[in-house]
Formats: structure tokens, C-alpha cells, sequence
């Protein structure tokens, strides 16, 4: 294993590896109350009746557990629908984001035309852009286009995403060439190339696309309350704030942790996923 | 470079002599595939077109127009930006974004860094840590607050006063005073990035060649010397572009004073962004879209002006 700051001599010596561990035991402590526990406390709110959590909110089940929040949550008041206008809503914002990225990243990577440089040019200004310039007159063109109220509204503009692009086109700038080059020779026309050879041999960002896309999807607040002012096809970020003024407070908080799960054990699963593709971000937006 | 190859190759290879050069016709241009390409670029055109580009430019137009949606649209000249400019909301909203941007730095710039540093060294389960510290950032933001809106709950019994209740102190009035409503918004929001920041400054700890160490350690160097001579110089680069990204993250600040307090008590956590979804948005004021794109374009140049200077000033300090 590569080393770092702290050389093997300098952990044998007693004092500092006592030191150490002592850092890393707060560290982990630290981590474990701000990281987790924020969390667990909301799993164990999630099923606690509201007279304990106003009253104790620290203690763990003082007259014991009540499953029935969840139930009420998702039927009683329709958590179920709006879960499932979440789920639906990221799917198609994931859908066309790997459309555009993927068709676009091949046109720009592969096939490379003569103008390929001036869209590469024109799609990487936009990063420059605070999305906020963009608010008043896309919500604009949403309303005079009758996408109000339809999930259109938000799958669509969530495709014009630089970072993908940038993301998908460098991958496939790096395939090897001989691969798509064999492709060619055997009769395969560019269509082909991309659907047989090239999609199969990028699975690995297509993967991180599609997480960033979901997550991003399922943290999006701002736009689809706007877009979305009908109550019946909100997803939950936008509906969980106004549920709160009339909903129970066991009940709100076991809806807060259902809106949790998915992006949660999206993280569990895909974790190396995740902590790579983060680090990545940062290298592109630098 | 590889599309010259094809090219050269079907300029020499045609044996009618009568046709020297023929450059790019529309025919040979979509024999060449110029069609199929454009094809490919279809979706990207489409999407860029209408959801980006337009309303960049739009957005521009707008900002010297009076519009709302039933009247007809007439040009102002610079009327919006002088309407925003004299609207004593706005400084409050500059002021306050200001010191939000000053009190996320505090809290929220050495954090990550000295987070990253511990998690670097650790050698057994270091996935752990860095899931731990990865964690907030994947709650949904709008539960995140909704939670945390809870946690700091002013009576004797909420989670945070419980806590401080422990210690003798409290309870405190966190959001509904306006002098620590603008800090305890700044505590969530540090809470929900820091996680992000963390992973980038450890993909660069991980760049950082070992022999630079060794090296120092040779002429005599202790860890907090190597610290300071080697890691953090060897991180600069990534550490100056986390600042501005920050700097330029925090000016754009708004679920939180959104969802947490709108905009108060007494105007303490009105932003700039919410400033701007207010003239466009909000029930009373609404409809103003001149005024919102006015302040945006505004916002817009100012950062931009902004990273310029930085990436400027600092160009000679990373390079060192």
C-alpha cells in the first residue's frame, strides 16, 4: 500500500501512534454523529409517536414503536403517489440526459465534424452561466409552450447538462479506435457503431451519468415547483413542505424518511460509484 | 485529425479525371456522413437550443423589457436596473448574502480540508470514513432542511436545545432571532456540502507522490512541518478552485432561506436569490420578470467578474 504523510517509522513510535489513533477514534465519532446520526434519528422519528418526539426527542422509543406512521404516510397521505411522480420524473430526466449526452458525445468524439469544435465551445459556455439567469425565461418558455404541468416541463430541460457532455465526450475519446475501426471494416455504419460497439464498451460512465442524473433528479427543488404548480404530478421535494402545515408531525417525519430511502441505498450500493464520481466532479467543474 | 484521412483518401482515389477537386457539395457532404453526424446532434441542438441557449439570450432581453405575461412587451432602456438598484431590499439581500458567503467559509472551508487530512491517514476501513462524511450529501436537500428545521425547534424540548440543555445553556431562539437565523442556516448548509469537498480534497491528497515526503523527512522534517511544506502546497490548485466554487455556490444561495425562514425574521436571511423569486414568483410582488432578469444578468456579471480577477490574481500563486 502507497504511503502518505505520516512515514511507517513515525507509526512504530509509541507517542504519535497513540496520537493517532486518539485523532482517528474522534474523527470516526464526529463522522458517526454528524454523517449518521442526523439519519438515524430520523428512522427512529419515522416510528415514534408525536407525543415522544415532542417531548423527549432524544430518547430512544420511551412508550415504544408505531409502525403505523409509515402505513398512514403512504396511503393516508398519498406519499405513494408522490414517490411514485418522483420516481417517474427522474427516469425521463435520466432517459434524455443519457440521450443527448451519449448521441452528442459520439457526433463530437467520434465522427468529428468540421464545426465539432464550435459546439463543444458553445455546450461548455453554458457552464459558465449561473442556472439562475436561465429561471425566468425558461419558466417562460415552459408556460407559453403548455408544458406547465407536464412532466415534459422537467425531463426536458434537465438534458442541457454541460457537465455530462463534457463527461461522456471524453470517454469516448479515449475508446480504443482499432475496436471501432474493426466495426467499420466490417460493414458496420456509424448507427451501428454507436449501438453495438460503443454504448456496451462505455458502460462505466454511462453509470455514473445515470446516478448523477437520479440524484440529482431526486434532489431538484427550485424548477419543478415552479413548473409543476399542480399538486397531482409534484414529486415529493416539492410537495414535502406544504404536506408539513397539515400533516401530523409523526406522520411528516415518517414521509421525510421515505423520501430518503432511494437516494440513501442508492449511495449503500453504489458507494464507490458515488465517492469517485465526486472527485470527478470536482476535476471538471476545475 | 482522423477526418482527413477518409478525405484525402476519396480526392485521390476517384479515376475521372474531369472533376479535379470536387470540395464539398451537399451531395458529398452527405455521402460523407456529414448527414448521419448532424443527425447525431440532433438531440444536443434541440435541448442546448431551446432550454439553454435561448434563454440566455432571452434572458438578456428580457432584462431591458417590461413584460408580464398579458400585457404587451414594451423596451425600458436600463429601467429594470435602476428600479432594482434603488430597491432597499436589495442591499439588505447583498448584505446578507455576503455574510452568508463570509460565515460559510468560516465554518465550512477548513473543515473538509482538515477532514480530508485525517481520512488520508487512516489505514484500516478508510471507506468507511469517507461514506460517513459522504453521507449528508446525498439526503435529499429539501428533506435535509425540513429535518433540521425541527432540530432547531426554539422551545426547551427541541433536539438542539435538549443538547445545549445538557451543558446548562439555552434554549436558544436559532431561527426566529434575527441574529442566529443567518448562522444556523449557514450550519445546515455546511453540513449538506461538506461531504463533497471532502471527496475532492482526498482524490488530490492521493496525487501527492510519496518521495516528496520521503524528501523531507531526509532533511529532518516533522508531520506538521510536511503538512505545511508539502500537502498543502501540494493541494493548492484544487484548494483555490474549491474557494471560488464556493464563493460562487453561497452568492446563489436559496432553498435554504427559502424553506428555513423566507426571507426573515425581519428580512435577516433575505438573499439575493430569493430576492429574485420574489420579484418573479411571489404572490405579492410576482410578475416582474424585468426586475428578476435584471438582478440575475446583475449577479451573473458580478461573479463573473469576480472569477476573473481570482483566476487572475491567483494564476501566479498556483503556478509556484
Amino acid at each position: 500500500m502507497k504511503r502518505g504523510l505520516i512515514s511507517p517509522s513515525e507509526r512504530a513510535t509509541p507517542a504519535i501512534r497513540r496520537t493517532l489513533r486518539a485523532v482517528q477514534g474522534v474523527l470516526l465519532g464526529a463522522l458517526l454523529l454528524t454523517g449518521l446520526g442526523p439519519m438515524l434519528w430520523l428512522a427512529k422519528a419515522a416510528v415514534t409517536p408525536t407525543q415522544d418526539t415532542l417531548r423527549a426527542p432524544l430518547a430512544i422509543f420511551p412508550t415504544g414503536v408505531d409502525l403505523a406512521n409509515l402505513l398512514t404516510a403512504w396511503t393516508r397521505v398519498e406519499i405513494d403517489k408522490y414517490f411514485l411522480n418522483t420516481v417517474v420524473i427522474a427516469a425521463g430526466s435520466w432517459l434524455v440526459q443519457l440521450v443527448v449526452a451519449t448521441t452528442a458525445g459520439y457526433a463530437l468524439a467520434i465522427l468529428r465534424p468540421r464545426y465539432g469544435g464550435l459546439v463543444t465551445a458553445v455546450v461548455l459556455g453554458t457552464l459558465f452561466v449561473p442556472s439562475i439567469v436561465l429561471l425566468v425565461p425558461l419558466y417562460l418558455t415552459v408556460v407559453r409552450s403548455g408544458m406547465i404541468n407536464t412532466f415534459w416541463a422537467v425531463w426536458l430541460p434537465a438534458g442541457a447538462s454541460a457537465f455530462n457532455v463534457v463527461l461522456v465526450q471524453r470517454f469516448f475519446a479515449n475508446l480504443p479506435r482499432e475496436v471501432l475501426e474493426a466495426a467499420r471494416v466490417d460493414g458496420a455504419g456509424p448507427a451501428r457503431v454507436f449501438w453495438s460497439v460503443v454504448l456496451p464498451l462505455s458502460r462505466p460512465i454511462l453509470g455514473v451519468v445515470s446516478v448523477f442524473a437520479v440524484v440529482a433528479s431526486w434532489k431538484d427543488f427550485l424548477w419543478p415547483l415552479l413548473v409543476l404548480p399542480d399538486s397531482a404530478v409534484q414529486p415529493l421535494s416539492v410537495r414535502l413542505p406544504a404536506l408539513q402545515r397539515y400533516v401530523e408531525l409523526d406522520v411528516f417525519l415518517a414521509a421525510l424518511a421515505i423520501s430518503s430511502v432511494i437516494p440513501v441505498a442508492l449511495f449503500l450500493v453504489f458507494q464507490r460509484l458515488f465517492l469517485q464520481s465526486g472527485a470527478l466532479e470536482g476535476a471538471v467543474k476545475g | 485529425m482522423a477526418v482527413q484521412s477518409p478525405v484525402r483518401a476519396v480526392a485521390v482515389v476517384p479515376p475521372p479525371p474531369p472533376a479535379p477537386r470536387r470540395r464539398r457539395t451537399p451531395v458529398t457532404w452527405v455521402r460523407r456522413g456529414g448527414l448521419t453526424t448532424l443527425l447525431f446532434l440532433v438531440p444536443l441542438l434541440v435541448v442546448f437550443g431551446v432550454f439553454s441557449w435561448a434563454p440566455i439570450v432571452q434572458s438578456v432581453v428580457m432584462s431591458f423589457q417590461r413584460t408580464n405575461l398579458v400585457g404587451p412587451v414594451t423596451f425600458v432602456g436600463l429601467d429594470n436596473f435602476a428600479q432594482v438598484l434603488a430597491d432597499p431590499l436589495l442591499w439588505t439581500a447583498v448584505r446578507n448574502t455576503l455574510w452568508f458567503a463570509v460565515l460559510a467559509l468560516v465554518f465550512g472551508y477548513p473543515i473538509p480540508l482538515v477532514a480530508a487530512v485525517l481520512i488520508s491517514e487512516v489505514r484500516h476501513r478508510r471507506g468507511l470514513f469517507s461514506a460517513l462524511a459522504y453521507l449528508p450529501v446525498v439526503v435529499p436537500p429539501v428533506v435535509a432542511v425540513l429535518l433540521w428545521k425541527f432540530f432547531y425547534d426554539a422551545g426547551p424540548s427541541g433536539v438542539f436545545n435538549t443538547v445545549l440543555g445538557w451543558a446548562g445553556l439555552g434554549p436558544w431562539q436559532w431561527l426566529q432571532d434575527p441574529g442566529s437565523a443567518m448562522p444556523a442556516l449557514v450550519l445546515e448548509a455546511t453540513w449538506a456540502a461538506a461531504g463533497g469537498t471532502v471527496i475532492i480534497y482526498l482524490a488530490a491528497l492521493a496525487g501527492v507522490p510519496a518521495e516528496q515526503y520521503e524528501a523531507a523527512e531526509i532533511d529532518g522534517a516533522g508531520i506538521w512541518r510536511k503538512v505545511w511544506h508539502v500537502t498543502l502546497p501540494r493541494l493548492r490548485g484544487v484548494l483555490l478552485v474549491t474557494f471560488i466554487l464556493q464563493i460562487i455556490g453561497t452568492a446563489q444561495v436559496f432553498l435554504e432561506p427559502f424553506l428555513f425562514t423566507g426571507g426573515g425574521p425581519a428580512g435577516s436571511t433575505m438573499t439575493v436569490l430569493l430576492l429574485i423569486y420574489d420579484y418573479a414568483f411571489a404572490s405579492s410582488l410576482g410578475g416582474d420578470y424585468g426586475a428578476a432578469t435584471a438582478l440575475s444578468i446583475m449577479l451573473a456579471a458580478v461573479l463573473a467578474v469576480l472569477s476573473a480577477v481570482y483566476l487572475r490574481v491567483t494564476k501566479s500563486w498556483s503556478a509556484s
